[in-house]
């Protein structure tokens, strides 16, 4: 049964980019278990303007797990304890009476703090631009199974596309690398029959902004795919090599 | 150059050389089992692996290989450490399913460095470079004389009798144990060869291989410390 709990909420707070910040403490009575995680932190922040004091800076839109828009380092995992769950689907029956929770913004240096909990994740947005675009014949609508696919690579493209792009394999990786994430958007389209035109141009590019953007460099420690709300796999990573090693050994 | 400076190139740099340096581990081994049977053969073994052109070229292979690894391994950690950041977060616990040793790998080559460095005061030292300076003798702790091609004096005179020298190497294998569980499938995983299916496969695989080779040379290393070589 859900109960009512007591728990410190220990956040960070930092007014900008450039400030430095520091972790305050705040105490909530009485939140109920099934509350979700977010909604603890708008009755916070509510009780927070209450007392006249600035309200933390949290991303967040959907809630419901698909927009990739929420962070946030819970008790040192992304997206907090739960596992193949965004931050928004996380509820406070996870904690317990009398818990102290610490909650972080992303650290990374390819996602800088714009202020308390929120960073910077345009990082990505540059990364899939690079990946550009894919070519496809228009007129008339095709006829649905003009192109057959095998089902296992359908289902390997979707599992690959279900990546939200929300940036906790970077934030949880040791070396700050984004191999997950742009593994994840290389196969998703590679996989399938439509994405083959561009497959090699597509890796090239995507890996040469990732690096250019000053991601690090992967070393196989999977803890990306163990934090990935969307148990994205690291096997993606090595279909990226594959097909970047292949695409450069080519030319 | 994509080799060298895409972040997959250099991955890929360590990765064969990592592959390089197993393979090498293979080929050592082998040789440490021929001389638990005959201290004759392992004579013969280092006297065709002595200041010959051949095995001055490949320990010139081998040593490029090492150094690569070595200088990768340092560029690459220092650059993660940049992508990283400078604030590190208050908590970070480690994730269920990520290995210890796959988040320590520098601070396992480093140890695996410290006693190669041990290792080769003992015998290249006294073996090898030896005979390049064109002694044809060398004079151990104990007064020994010895001529550099006789491996099996200097394994008997280091190990056989010597706890301290042999537990000093079954932590160097422990090291070493721990570096193999994840560098192999890593390795493997880095060149692309890898997928949903052999992923568990080749992390077992890792695990097997590093155990077979480190358990045949701690066996090897407790034979010498009790009889020494074979056959003398």
């Amino acid at each position: 049964m859900d109960k009512d709990i007591n728990i410190s909420v220990k956040v960070w707070r930092q007014r900008g980019p450039k400030e430095k910040g520091q972790f305050e403490t705040y105490q909530l009575k009485n939140i109920n278990q099934g509350t979700s995680f977010l909604e603890m932190l708008d009755i916070l922040n509510e009780q927070l303007i209450n007392e006249g004091k600035e309200p933390i800076v949290f991303d967040h839109d959907c809630r419901e797990g698909i927009c990739g828009m929420c962070s946030l380092y819970v008790n040192g995992h992304a997206h907090g304890p739960a596992t193949g769950a965004t931050t928004c689907q996380l509820y406070m029956r996870r904690f317990h009476d009398g818990e102290t929770i610490t909650i972080e913004p992303w650290r990374s240096a390819g996602f800088p703090i714009i202020r308390d909990l929120m960073v910077d994740r345009y990082a990505y947005d540059k990364i899939i631009q690079a990946g550009g675009f894919v070519s496809v014949n228009t007129g008339g609508v095709p006829d649905a199974n003009s192109i057959a696919i095998p089902r296992d690579d359908a289902e390997m493209a979707m599992d690959a596309a279900a990546c939200i792009g929300c940036g906790a394999c970077a934030a949880a990786c040791k070396n700050g690398s984004a191999m997950l994430f742009v593994s994840a958007k290389v196969s998703q389209l590679a996989l399938l029959p439509q994405g083959k035109i561009e497959a090699s141009r597509r890796a090239k590019a995507m890996v040469a902004k990732m690096d250019e953007l000053g991601f690090g460099n992967c070393t196989n420690t999977r803890a990306c795919e163990m934090e990935c709300p969307k148990n994205i796999s690291v096997s993606n990573i090595a279909r990226m090599n594959r097909e970047f090693i292949w695409a450069k050994l080519k030319d | 150059m994509w080799l060298l400076n895409s972040s997959i190139g250099k991955k890929l740099i360590m990765s064969i050389s990592g592959i390089f340096l197993i393979l090498f581990l293979l080929f050592h081994m082998s040789m440490n089992v021929a001389a638990v049977f005959s201290g004759a053969a392992y004579d013969a073994i280092c006297a065709f692996l002595g200041a010959n052109w051949y095995a001055v070229a490949a320990t010139m292979v081998l040593a490029a290989g090492f150094i690569i690894h070595i200088i990768y391994a340092f560029i690459l950690t220092l650059q993660n450490r940049k992508a990283r950041g400078n604030d590190r977060y208050a908590i970070n616990a480690r994730p269920k399913g990520v290995e210890w040793a796959s988040q320590n790998m520098l601070v396992l080559g480093i140890i695996v460095i410290l006693f190669l460095v041990l290792h080769f005061t003992q015998f290249w030292y006294n073996m090898m470079f030896a005979e390049l300076m064109g002694h044809h003798e060398v004079m151990l702790g104990d007064g020994t004389v010895a001529s550099p091609q006789s491996g099996a004096t200097f394994i008997n005179y280091y190990f056989k009798g010597n706890i301290l020298i042999t537990v000093l190497y079954l932590i160097w294998y422990v090291a070493l144990w721990f570096h193999l569980t994840h560098g192999f499938w890593s390795a493997i995983h880095t060149l692309g060869w890898n997928n949903t299916i052999w992923m568990s496969r080749w992390e077992c695989i890792s695990k097997i291989f590093a155990t077979v080779v480190c358990a045949i040379f701690a066996i090897i290393t407790i034979i010498f410390y009790l009889n020494g070589v074979g056959g003398c």
